[in-house]
């Protein structure tokens, strides 16, 4: 088992990519905290699929767009498992608008979960993992991130922030053996895309070479490897699970 | 405060790798102690978990001596 014995966090983690990424780590062994910002019954149901495992798992509610939540969920878990080996940064949201129909408070709290999200939790994991001398961050940013999309303004800007935030955490953080990757997903089959209209999912399949959507284990592979020491000598990167959607 | 500067000395040589005699209140611990910018973030997370306090970033900012430390804690 790749990550016999790690202590993991996911936040947003109740349903959809985060939940299959909980599921992923703890096949692979890892004790996991389950972050949600809402929905406690779907979360309850990660932690029970989490545990059948046979790891130790509980969930923890906190909106990660919120420094004194976040402060309090990060305590909560470094006490319950003493340390924190790996953060996986996946809550996220959309609130899509043509620009010129986005009100700020739609483009705020968009960039104020996605990627403020994202720097508050990697701030407050970087103490235990400092003193430790060890750890691993792994980002959820968005192919968008990297082509634009219409409508999503405020969801690019902020997973194109993911993946420069990444770069510099990798900098800052690389003497102390912590690595930072981002995974920019593409079109998965959650519910964020079940809201595409029929005729917009046509268009879109045909702009991915490999022909279909991504699953939530897809994603939660290329986690799992950035998570696990087989990526040791990796940090700052981006991995594109898109079905080769982006092409660097 | 003697016993204060033990202590935060003792931190300082463990996390530094300096020798005792040269952890003096006048010390900076950048120029003197050949500390980086993330050692002093580490130091500063250390003297809050041995003497049981938050250092606000704000006042981390302002710490540069052995001297700015030992007054601080002293102050709590």
């Amino acid at each position: 088992m790749l990550l016999k014995g790690k202590k993991a966090i996911v936040t947003g983690a109740s349903r959809g990519i985060g939940r299959a990424i909980a599921l992923h780590l703890a096949q692979n062994g890892a004790d996991v905290a389950i972050n949600y910002a809402g929905n406690e019954a779907k979360a309850a149901e990660t932690v029970k699929d989490c545990q059948a495992y046979g790891v130790d798992a509980f969930s923890i509610q906190a909106n990660v767009s919120e420094e004194e939540e976040v402060k309090t969920l990060f305590k909560t878990v470094t006490d319950h498992f003493g340390r924190i080996d790996l953060l996986i940064n996946n809550a996220g949201i959309t609130k899509d608008n043509l620009v010129m129909r986005m009100k700020a408070d739609e483009w705020d709290s968009v960039v104020d979960t996605n990627l403020k999200g994202v720097f508050l939790c990697s701030k407050a994991a970087a103490r235990p993992m400092m003193k430790q001398r060890s750890g691993a961050i792994v980002n959820i940013a968005s192919v968008v991130g990297v082509l634009g999309n219409p409508g999503q303004a405020n969801y690019v800007a902020a997973k194109s922030g993911v993946i420069g935030l990444t770069k510099s955490l990798a900098r800052e953080f690389a003497t102390r053996h912590i690595r930072v990757n981002t995974v920019a997903p593409g079109f998965i089959d959650t519910e964020m895309t079940d809201v595409l209209q029929d005729d917009k999912r046509e268009d879109l399949l045909s702009q991915i070479p490999l022909g279909e959507l991504g699953r939530p284990e897809d994603v939660a592979e290329a986690v799992t490897f950035l998570a696990s020491d087989q990526s040791r000598y990796m940090t700052g990167q981006t991995l594109h699970v898109d079905g080769g959607m982006y092409m660097p | 405060m003697a016993e204060t500067l033990e202590r935060v000395q003792k931190i300082v040589v463990d996390r530094l790798g300096v020798d005792e005699s040269e952890v003096k209140m006048e010390a900076t611990f950048k120029d003197d102690l050949g500390a980086d910018s993330l050692d002093v973030v580490e130091l500063v997370m250390e003297l809050e978990d041995e003497f049981d306090l938050e250092i606000s970033d704000e006042e981390a900012e302002k710490i540069s001596t052995v001297a700015d430390v030992v007054n601080y804690i002293d102050s709590q």
